[in-house]
């Protein structure tokens, strides 16, 4: 396997998250990581697009590491294309305070991803501008990527055979 | 009514009858226009065989119309979901009778190799299935063949029989005729209800 | 009494004698309709034939997968992942093989690379032929349809002989590919890669010189570099804005730094622009195809799967008479396990950057799968390229932005 994601600069983005405290360290497919508080996320967003060259995010998600706390983990991965690097940021957060701060004014892109990400584990995004489902019904009510959630589902069918009572409580149309 | 059940019993049975039943049969069966519900991947081999080297409309197939109103054949290519489950239901309402559903490939028959809390297991939840083609996808072959089968069961119904029928005894309009028996032998199945029938209170 | 008003247009009669001015009409293109490339609703607010702005409802196909790979393991999920951009599914395959590799640190065999690269160059060709066909159907060029889908055709022969099927092949395992290239399937790849610059040639011939093709996608939908960056664009749609950025120049993988081929680069950034990007990638990858077969004759005779036996099952065989191979296929199925940690994989794949984000936590129960898939950003531009622009610039937009709703839904 050719060696792609050559010499990754740790150093460098080091250098410029500056005074904020992380836990730094080279993952496997050798991207930096970075493991801050989620006090610090705003800044080093902001590090991250205007000092370090950031300027495209690949994505954005959680992991759910019930029943181990804190159970969150959010995830952002980012993109210098000017420095041909790659790095990942993320920050543990409790169940029952999920909040993290939003990245969409400096990456638009991120938008939908946030969506998702609060779809699938119930994560809000503060500042997030329309943080709605996006691929379950708005009405579903449940967090499918949660660990405690069965893969089966609950009640799967339920919206739609709601729909499909008021729709036969309807005197027949012309349809 | 008595006079009219008469003529009832003369209508379809008479060997005219049949032979407008023939007719009418060979007309809709060489005409079958597919609505394609191409949901994920089956629908691009739905679109390979709308192509030019498997080519339906050697049966009389190709207008393919995306108005419901305009097709009496349904194929629904690929995975439902419940999030689509209210657009597909609504669209098999908006087609016009006669019209005939091919379930194609093993996501809309069964739900296929996806068991999660999205899925449909199988369209046959929501609407009357007339003909399962499994394979993921079927080749299109598997489909014309499906389609073929479709057309021998065209032949034997018998039309005249419905302009005699009253609304009352067509039981097929509009509802899913296959109710899930309990799982028991599965401990902690999710039991699938049933599409409700035309009177059952829900 | 009849009055009668002459209008210029981009002349707007005053407000208060228009009645009609200033409402807005709501128009569902629902998740099932012709152009929408698949389920996808796009609630549309329009003012005349204006669109202001448009919601993109997705959603509709999502069948739950990456809660699918928590559930069934690593291996298991490779069917699960052809499903994924079900129009390049091998490219699909190979992204998510090349997570688990990393994670587990493995090394490939010179000629599965090369196969790889060959499977997934024919499936970058099919997926643009995907685009052709349909943009062109939609935007009326209906001849184009049915001759991109005669060239499918024979590259489905071609897999249906080297895989067995001819979609969702699912042909790449943990370590290489299932097995090696026959003969006769070296001689149909080159028969078709050598006959197909002409039917590109073809194609631009009906369609590059084309008055209604060229106005109905010059200067559609605009977006300049940053703004794509910004909006997390990546493959043919940044690079026509401009940027040169082909993940198999910058961050090499599967051994394309020793490929020779071009990244054809636009400058407007508009549907034309996409359009012409993907012709010229259809034929690069024909030329990275050729030289590809070419380096299967040169690696004749090496493996195409390695034999790490924590990873990959042995030949069936042994399995039925030795007990070594039986406990490692035992093993292999029921329990394969990937070392902790978490990786990230990135390929160019024909929509953008697609990409698997494992977390490992040891066990053989994943902990995460998340596919990045570029389809979901690929939607999410529709809104910002669509303001402003006419209802019909919608269905060029929808083509040229080019997404599957497998992947943008998972």
């Amino acid at each position: 396997m050719t060696d792609s994601n050559i010499g990754f600069d740790l150093g460098r983005i080091l250098g410029i998250l500056g005074d904020v405290p992380v836990q730094a360290a080279l993952a496997p497919d050798a991207t930096p990581t970075f493991v801050v508080g989620r006090e610090h996320l705003s800044k080093v967003f902001e590090l991250l697009r205007y000092e370090a060259g950031f300027e495209t995010a690949t994505f954005v998600t959680g992991v759910d590491h019930h029943p181990a706390t804190p159970r969150f983990e959010v995830c952002w991965q980012f993109l210098s294309l000017a420095f041909n690097e790659r790095v990942r940021l993320s920050t543990r957060i409790e169940a029952d305070d999920a909040v993290v701060p939003t990245s969409t004014h400096l990456w638009p892109g991120n938008a939908f991803s946030e969506r998702e990400c609060y779809d699938m584990f119930g994560i809000r995004f503060e500042g997030h501008e329309d943080l709605r489902r996006l691929l379950m019904p708005e009405e579903y009510g449940h967090h499918p990527l949660r660990k405690d959630f069965p893969h089966h589902g609950i009640e799967p069918d339920r919206l739609y055979r709601e729909w499909d009572a008021r729709r036969r409580a309807e005197p027949a149309d012309a349809n | 009514m008595g006079s009219l059940k008469e003529v009832e019993a003369a209508a379809s049975e008479g060997f005219f009858a049949t032979r407008v039943d023939a007719l009418v049969n060979w007309g809709r069966k060489n005409s079958l226009w597919p609505m394609p519900l191409g949901l994920s991947c089956c629908g691009i081999e739905l679109m390979a065989m709308i192509g030019p080297k498997f080519d339906i409309s050697r049966f009389g197939a190709e207008a393919a119309r995306f108005s419901p109103r305009q097709c009496d054949l349904m194929i629904v290519a690929g995975t439902l979901t419940w999030k689509m489950a209210e657009a597909c239901r609504t669209i098999y309402d908006q087609m016009p009778d006669p019209k005939w559903v091919i379930a194609m490939g093993v996501c809309s028959s069964s739900g296929g190799m996806y068991d999660s809390y999205a899925v449909v297991q199988g369209v046959d939840s929501i609407l009357p299935v007339d003909v399962y083609v499994p394979g993921c996808p079927p080749r299109p072959d598997a489909v014309i063949d499906a389609m073929l089968k479709l057309q021998k069961r065209i032949e034997r119904e018998s039309p005249t029989k419905r302009l005699f029928s009253g609304p009352e005894d067509v039981d097929d309009r509009g509802t899913g005729k296959r109710t899930y028996a309990p799982n028991d032998a599965v401990p902690g199945a999710i039991q699938h209800t049933g599409p409700s029938r035309a009177g059952d209170a829900q | 009494m009849t009055t009668t008003r002459t209008f210029e247009y981009g002349s707007a009669p005053d407000v208060q004698d228009d009645p009609l001015h200033g409402e807005t009409m709501e128009l569902n293109m629902g998740p099932q309709h012709p152009a929408t490339h698949g389920v996808l609703r796009l609630v549309v607010e329009l003012d005349g034939e204006v669109m202001k702005s448009v919601d993109p409802v997705v959603g509709y196909l999502h069948r739950g997968k990456e809660k699918t790979c928590e559930s069934l393991g690593w291996a298991k999920f490779f069917p699960h992942t052809d499903r994924l951009d079900y129009v390049q599914p091998l490219m699909n395959n190979v992204a998510y093989a090349m997570a688990l590799e990393k994670l587990a640190g493995l090394e490939l065999p010179e000629r599965a690379e090369v196969i790889r690269v060959l499977l997934m160059e024919v499936s970058r060709i099919a997926a643009h032929l995907i685009y052709l066909g349909t943009t062109a159907i939609d935007l009326g060029a209906i001849s184009m349809f049915f001759a991109s889908f005669k060239e499918r055709e024979k590259i489905y022969s071609i897999l249906d002989a080297y895989t067995g099927h001819r979609m969702n092949n699912t042909y790449v395992r943990i370590g290489g590919v299932y097995s090696d290239v026959e003969g006769n399937v070296e001689r149909m790849l080159r028969e078709f890669l050598e006959q197909f610059p002409a039917q590109i040639d073809e194609y631009e011939t009906m369609l590059t010189g084309n008055r209604i093709w060229y106005d109905r996608n010059r200067n559609v939908g605009i977006i300049g570099t940053d703004e794509a960056l910004a909006w997390s664009l990546s493959g043919p749609n940044l690079r026509a804005s401009g940027c040169e950025w082909d993940l198999r120049k910058t961050q090499p993988y599967c051994g394309y730094d020793e490929y020779d081929f071009e990244v054809p680069v636009g400058t407007v950034g508009d549907c034309y622009d996409r359009y012409l990007v993907r012709i010229e990638e259809m034929r690069q990858s024909t030329h990275i195809a050729l030289q590809a077969l070419d380096r299967l004759q040169e690696t004749r005779g090496q493996d195409v799967l390695i034999e790490d036996r924590r990873y990959v099952l042995p030949p069936k065989g042994k399995v039925h008479t030795s007990m070594e191979e039986l406990i490692y296929q035992f093993k292999i199925v029921t329990d394969l396990r990937l070392p902790a940690g978490q990786t990230y994989s990135g390929i160019e794949s024909s929509k953008g950057e697609l990409g698997f984000f494992v977390v490992s936590d040891g066990t053989s129960s994943p902990v995460r799968c998340h596919i990045r898939a570029p389809g979901l950003m690929n939607v999410q531009a529709i809104p910002l390229l669509a303001q402003g622009r006419l209802l019909s610039d919608m269905v060029a937009l929808i083509g040229s932005l080019d997404f599957v709703m497998g992947e943008v839904d998972r």
